[in-house]
């Protein structure tokens, strides 16, 4: 037998700490019975379905009415925060202004604010008799109880994700490069869209992703508002809880897969665009 | 001033700008909760404490602080323990193992909901043998207490990652090279480096898990009074029409809502956190 003593697993590179073994082993079992086994089990019940069946429950005409609504209040949601996100971070990021703190502070209430009750409170703005709904009951224009509605839910869950993805970037850009743009006479519009813009479009492009992913999941904040009929503002979160309450676990299980494979696609074209940028900036 | 100028907008343009931001700030964030401290009090202070001082409302705020109080302790736990890993060690497939922490952040919460039912519902996989043997996790707390781990399992992780990440290691190798062992290596000088760090990831860890909805809501089966954790007490109040009863509810959740944001920037303010875009 060797006299040395193999205490260390040679797939990892030396170290003098110590409690590798422990917070790795710890780290993974935890993982995989928290996170890994109950997400495999949608895949295992769907690939027991059959394709036929997997077709027939998850592409149904009401399943297909909600994914059309979820990803399209979702989309809508996200140019609304890529718009308005951008103006915050700017505002945030390039001027001084009293209680600029506070509204800082204020942007990640989204993500501090349980979503049921900003559901409720926007329904309270926007039903006929609310706030905001009172006034524009009279024009004809109903926010609540339609498509509008959800996606006002969904500017509100994915702003922080516009805003704080943006933010970083806007304040590392330097000022030497709008001086150089300024000094071979470009105007300020032209500095934006040709200098400041292509500099920080991808952060956008990342918070908008993030939003979207996000808006199209929403339950909470969504199902208050959106009055949920079925086929016209039933959104896909809301019909897979549907289909439980109807004891429909197919039905249930290949909408939820549907949508799974859906956001784990947009993460993963996400992070694969990223890293590909990353290398080509960084050779 | 040529130069202000160029590198700037003018006085008009930027006031502009700020009021249009803080315009669209005011109607979609500042208005909601405004909303529910206005409807919770619309029939007087009263009608709010008769409201909170309900029997279920009571029981939905003990079981809500009973649900945090099991969660992020064992995400905190959880969380500790995977940065010592991956931030102390190299090893391969580390990348892997922080996108799978990330994991339940891409996830529907309805579907994380799901999942636990298809796994220990009476049709799940686990279902028959749990109920053969008297153990009931779906419409009880166990289910709730494992949809709410699962929805909070990146939060404490993906704050203490990239902090630990930048600290690096030299500090504790020099901890172990004059005789400190490991606990006295990580309580005495990890553990100080980390704090604030921590303690933002659980601020933030805290906050989901009092106010998930939608997993929860999956899991619960609403039982007044036994399953009925805040959010889905507003819910059930909305739906009876007792607004009252909903605002006042939701009055608290936004309260500590408020109070997460406010120790959340003075963390931020006091000591220089990692920071970028967060969940």
């Amino acid at each position: 037998m060797p006299t040395t003593t193999f205490r260390r697993p040679d797939w990892r590179a030396p170290s003098v700490l110590p409690g590798f073994g422990l917070t790795f082993g710890f780290t993974l079992a935890w993982l995989t019975l928290i996170v890994l086994i109950p997400l495999a089990t949608i895949f295992l019940r769907s690939a027991g379905m059959g394709w036929h069946e997997f077709v027939a429950v998850g592409f149904s005409h009401r399943a297909l009415a909600a994914y059309r609504l979820s990803f399209g209040t979702a989309a809508a949601a996200g140019l609304v925060n890529a718009l308005f996100g951008l103006l915050v971070a700017w505002v945030l990021v390039r001027y001084s202004f009293p209680g600029k703190r506070v509204v800082s502070a204020l942007v990640d209430l989204p993500f501090a604010l349980p979503t049921a009750v900003a559901g409720i409170a926007l329904t309270a703005i926007y039903a006929p008799t609310g706030w905001i709904g009172q006034y524009l009951e009279p024009l004809g224009i109903k926010v609540a109880f339609t498509p509008i509605g959800i996606t006002i839910a969904l500017v509100f869950i994915g702003l922080p994700f516009v805003v704080r993805s943006v933010e970083p970037v806007l304040a590392d850009l330097g000022h030497d490069v709008e001086e150089a743009a300024a000094t071979l006479g470009a105007n300020r519009v032209q500095t934006f869209s040709q200098v400041i813009f292509p500099a920080i479009a991808p952060a956008l492009v990342t918070g908008f992703a993030l939003a979207f992913a996000r808006g199209v999941g929403e339950y909470g904040s969504v199902i208050f508002i959106s009055g949920n009929m079925p086929g016209k503002t039933e959104i896909a979160p809301l019909l897979i809880v549907t289909q439980l309450e109807q004891y429909a676990y197919a039905g249930a299980t290949a909408i939820a897969t549907v949508m799974m494979l859906v956001s784990f696609v947009i993460l993963f074209g996400l992070n694969t665009w990223q890293a590909v940028r990353r290398r080509r900036l960084g050779a | 001033m040529s130069r202000q100028h160029s590198t700037s907008e003018g006085r008009a343009a930027r006031l502009g700008l700020i009021a249009l931001a803080l315009l669209f700030l005011g109607f979609f964030l500042v208005l909601p909760l405004l909303a529910v401290f206005s409807e919770a009090l619309k029939q007087g202070l009263g009608a709010f404490i008769d409201a909170v001082k309900n029997p279920d409302a009571l029981a939905a705020i003990r079981l809500t602080l009973l649900i945090a109080a099991i969660s992020v302790p064992l995400n905190m736990v959880f969380g500790v323990a995977a940065s010592w890993a991956i931030t102390k060690f190299r090893f391969p497939g580390r990348n892997l193992l922080v996108t799978l922490i990330d994991l339940p952040f891409s996830v529907s919460p309805v579907v994380s909901g799901l999942i636990f039912v298809l796994l220990f519902g009476a049709n799940g996989y686990l279902g028959p043998w749990l109920a053969a043997h008297g153990v009931k996790i779906i419409f009880a707390v166990p289910g709730i207490v494992l949809a709410t781990v699962f929805i909070t399992f990146p939060f404490v992780a993906r704050e203490l990652i990239p902090l630990m990440m930048e600290q690096g290691k030299d500090d504790e190798e020099a901890a172990i090279s004059l005789g400190a062992n490991g606990w006295q290596t990580f309580w005495h000088v990890t553990l100080p480096n980390i704090r604030w760090g921590l303690l933002y990831g659980v601020l933030l860890c805290n906050a989901r898990a009092m106010g998930e909805f939608g997993a929860v809501s999956v899991v619960s089966g609403h039982i007044r009074g036994e399953t009925n954790t805040m959010p889905l007490h507003v819910e059930i109040l909305y739906n009876e029409y007792d607004f009252v009863g909903a605002f006042a509810v939701a009055s608290l959740l936004a309260a500590l809502a408020l109070v997460t944001l406010v120790v959340k920037s003075l963390l931020e303010w006091r000591f220089d956190l990692h920071s970028g875009a967060k969940h």
